[in-house]
């Protein structure tokens, strides 16, 4: 927390600047993924232990790869790297079409919701919680 | 067959299943402090970047030309099983963010509606949203020192609410609380679907 008495110049130096590489400049202008759409809670996991920076993957990429070794959700990963969710979802987006990740979406019925499965399940895994 | 150490076998291990719930409310209502009494993980913060386009009115009196907006949620993660993964999601508190909102609430299971009787109209844009949407919810009352306790009933009546939507008490900082708020939403999302179904049986 920003104490009330510093000075706004101070303020943007304290974590919720962001970061300070603009979104987009990671992206290289990309606003969209190539491929895959990335609900929040999308979870991912890396194909590989790790991927050298050779094959035209930047930095964050690589990242991400080291992080998705434990399963993560897209959330997740953006809080991590303390990067944008959009941008996220576009370096996810070159990682799923080398297929360097594995994505899998949140189960849903069409209508949209999961089924009463899972409903079930939540309520017993948080009883035992 | 000798496989390379850096790959894994594809498709060894299926990936878990994640579904979310949505926690809202007013600002300072405890929403983050909720996520945290049961997350496995000190709550996180997500950010979505947003260009000004599409952004309705916005009080920028005397600033020029902003060209983007941060909206941030903060989270937290509860992993129930080996193939369930709960997440829970603090809405952004600003009225104006609602398609950040509608991406929010798309495939939720449901929303809790965090109230302080201080403050109970705080909480109407939450409760509009979500009945609008017809996304099921229950209003959890935070109880904070020091404020008058009401009658469940009467926050009912104060918030006119559909009498089936629960209304309960909680101490947002204590895990067994939160999980009591938690289970009671996911009942009354079970209950609503089964008569929602029976209503297009009909």
């Amino acid at each position: 927390m920003t104490g009330q008495g510093e000075t706004a110049e101070h303020e943007w130096v304290d974590d919720h600047a962001g970061p300070v590489v603009r979104p987009y400049a990671v992206t290289g202008g990309r606003a969209r993924p190539v491929t895959g759409t990335f609900d929040l809670i999308s979870l991912v996991t890396a194909t590989r232990a790790e991927v050298g920076s050779e094959s035209g993957l930047g930095p964050e990429h690589v990242a991400i790869v080291g992080l998705c070794q434990r399963i993560q959700s897209v959330a997740e990963i953006a809080a991590h790297l303390d990067l944008p969710v959009g941008t996220v979802r576009v370096l996810l987006g070159d990682l799923a079409a080398r297929s360097l990740v594995q994505v899998r979406e949140p189960r849903a019925t069409p209508a949209g919701l999961p089924d009463d499965s899972v409903f079930e399940a939540v309520i017993n895994g948080l009883r035992a919680l | 067959m000798d496989y390379g150490r850096s790959e894994r076998p594809a498709g060894a291990a299926p990936l878990p299943t994640a579904i979310k719930i949505l926690i809202a409310g007013g600002f300072g209502v405890g929403k983050t402090t909720l996520v945290g009494a049961v997350s496995e993980t000190r709550p996180l913060r997500t950010e979505e970047v947003l260009t000004e386009t599409g952004i309705g009115i916005d009080d920028l009196s005397g600033v020029e030309e902003k060209t983007t907006t941060t909206v941030a949620m903060d989270f937290g993660r509860i992993t129930l099983s080996d193939d369930l993964v709960l997440y829970l999601f603090g809405t952004p508190g600003q009225d104006r963010f609602w398609f950040v909102w509608d991406e929010l609430a798309l495939g939720a299971i449901g929303a809790v509606v965090l109230a302080d009787t201080r403050r109970l109209a705080d909480c109407f844009p939450s409760i509009d949203y979500f009945e609008g949407r017809g996304t099921p919810f229950v209003v959890a009352v935070n109880c904070f020192e020091g404020a008058k306790q009401y009658r469940l009933d009467e926050v009912q009546g104060a918030l006119d609410l559909d009498p089936e939507v629960p209304v309960v008490l909680c101490d947002a900082r204590k895990r067994e609380s939160v999980k009591e708020v938690l289970i009671t939403l996911l009942e009354y999302a079970m209950k609503l679907r089964e008569e929602r179904r029976r209503a297009v049986g009909d």
